[in-house]
């Protein structure tokens, strides 16, 4: 049985449609990537999965007691309420220092528990927030442009981590991103959404379907390209490593 | 000991600031202000339809506070333009209360005492109203804390981890109108809000956790309402302005205090 699923989602924004005839289903251990240019949906969908958002049309089943581990896109913490990135990682529930501490650095950021959340960097704020999502050992990771102001080393690391996560926990990961080169090479599936699901399947169908080139352009298959010589050591085509990074860029 | 009036009012105004001053918090994180506003403005029409029912002060300031509470509970739910709504309620319940009041008849009542507080009049009864209410409004907040920091945080992060962040504010507005109708006889209707938020202002710089700026904030409004209380005395003016006072010089005094010693926060 899936983890969670949803069946022919509709939900809309002030008359707009924002997402249309959705239906995605997460199986145990998988990584699914969301792809989509702005505007798409790509977040409202990750928000109606996990409940914040009730859909007009559509239904979105989980297995029972399943625990998510959510990694928003952005969290705004009001500059009045004081707390320590210890405090913010034992809510809601208390999980105690030692995993605290074990979470803080497995997601790179060791030591940072005493420090206010408002002391953080971006970088580090976004770690800490994969360190919460993971203390809660969930079924499902999700990340919703989880490396949005990391430069590229960073994201690189970040996903690493996410990778680590998910070998450590055996959940499934369901992210947003729009870093199309690393999606590729990180994801067992990727869906391509524009309001509805244009096309999905493993990154290479993908890539290769008329509707993703559509959205992203042709010179997206240079993603898959530049991944492909990272991943593959094809060291044959170096002369073309350069050719492809401009593409994937 | 409670025969002495101002032992009464001593009690009184701690216990309210107890309760004021732990709910505070989450009025200042959550940017409650004028929705504090608009529950304690009705409390004056509940005031004028107690008169008219002949029925006790507390049970029309609590019903209709909480009325309030929840239509701006409803409302805000909607995504209208709340803080035009608030404004609208809250003034708008102040207005129509001050004018039923005046048509009562048969009635010439002293309004100051509803809007400015009067807790030199405390009875036995309003102490019992003061301290159970406020001892409730703690237990809630006890109970609920945890899942209320993490509404406050963030409503994703508290739906991903199965907790309705609705039904958390729900219960802030419910204390809300429980706060009101304990202040009002200490502080007034007017000044409330003043007591839900100059504590944890104050506390908010000294404290590097929520539960310290909890704790620091229900000093801070033990310590103006006690001061408050002995000022109004020595000086012969009104008590509930005085707390607020105390509490406004408790606050810059912080304020001042942390230039000198930032937090970095």
């Amino acid at each position: 049985m899936s983890l969670i699923a949803a069946r022919n989602l509709e939900f809309g924004h002030g008359g707009r449609p924002v997402l249309q005839r959705v239906s995605l289903a997460l199986e145990p251990g998988e990584i699914v990537t969301i792809v989509g240019p702005n505007g798409s949906g790509k977040s409202t969908l990750l928000r109606v999965l996990i409940g914040a958002l009730k859909p007009q049309k559509g239904k979105v089943t989980r297995q029972q007691g399943l625990r998510i581990g959510y990694v928003p896109q952005k969290l705004h913490i009001d500059p009045t309420l004081p707390i320590t990135v210890n405090r913010f990682l034992n809510l809601p529930r208390a999980v105690g220092k030692e995993a605290v501490a074990e979470a803080l650095g497995s997601a790179g950021v060791a030591g940072v528990g005493g420090a206010q959340m408002s002391q953080l960097s971006g970088g580090q704020f976004q770690r800490v927030l994969l360190a919460r999502a993971v203390l809660g050992r969930p079924h499902v990771l999700m990340l919703d442009e989880a490396t949005q102001g990391l430069d590229q080393p960073g994201s690189a690391t970040f996903y690493r981590q996410i990778d680590a996560v998910r070998r450590d926990l055996g959940c499934a990961v369901l992210m947003v991103s729009h870093e199309l080169h690393v999606v590729m090479s990180a994801s067992d599936r990727v869906i391509c959404l524009n309001g509805h699901i244009c096309c999905e399947g493993t990154p290479e169908v993908v890539s290769a379907a008329p509707a993703y080139r559509e959205l992203f352009g042709a010179g997206t298959g240079g993603a898959l390209a530049l991944y492909r010589h990272e991943h593959d050591h094809d060291h044959d085509h170096g002369h073309d490593h350069a050719h492809h990074h401009e593409a994937a860029e | 000991m409670l025969d002495d009036f101002l032992v009464r009012a001593a009690l009184a105004g701690v216990g309210t600031a107890i309760a004021a001053g732990l709910l505070g918090c989450f009025v200042v994180w959550r940017r409650m202000a004028y929705f504090g506003d608009a529950t304690a403005h009705a409390a004056v029409l509940g005031v004028a339809l107690a008169l008219l029912f002949g029925t006790s002060i507390t049970l029309g300031v609590g019903v209709v506070a909480l009325a309030m509470a929840i239509l701006i509970h409803g409302l805000s739910g909607r995504g209208a333009a709340v803080d035009t709504m608030l404004g609208v309620l809250a003034h708008g319940a102040l207005a129509l209360g001050l004018v039923a009041v005046t048509l009562i008849p048969g009635q010439r009542i002293n309004l100051d005492a509803y809007l400015f507080g009067d807790v030199l009049s405390v009875t036995r009864v309003d102490l019992a109203v003061i301290w159970g209410g406020g001892t409730l409004v703690v237990l809630a907040l006890w109970w609920r804390w945890s899942a209320l920091l993490t509404a406050t945080l963030s409503h994703d992060l508290a739906y991903a981890a199965g907790i309705n962040p609705r039904r958390e504010q729900l219960l802030l507005t419910l204390l809300m109108a429980a706060v009101v109708a304990v202040a009002i006889k200490v502080v007034g209707a007017l000044l409330i809000t003043a007591l839900l938020i100059i504590p944890a202002a104050a506390a908010r710089n000294f404290a590097n956790s929520p539960e310290r700026m909890a704790f620091l904030s229900v000093a801070t409004g033990a310590l103006s309402a006690l001061a408050g209380l002995r000022l109004a005395v020595i000086f012969d003016t009104s008590v509930g302005p005085m707390i607020i006072v105390v509490a406004v010089l408790i606050f810059a005094v912080s304020a001042f205090g942390r230039k000198l010693r930032p937090l970095g926060t």
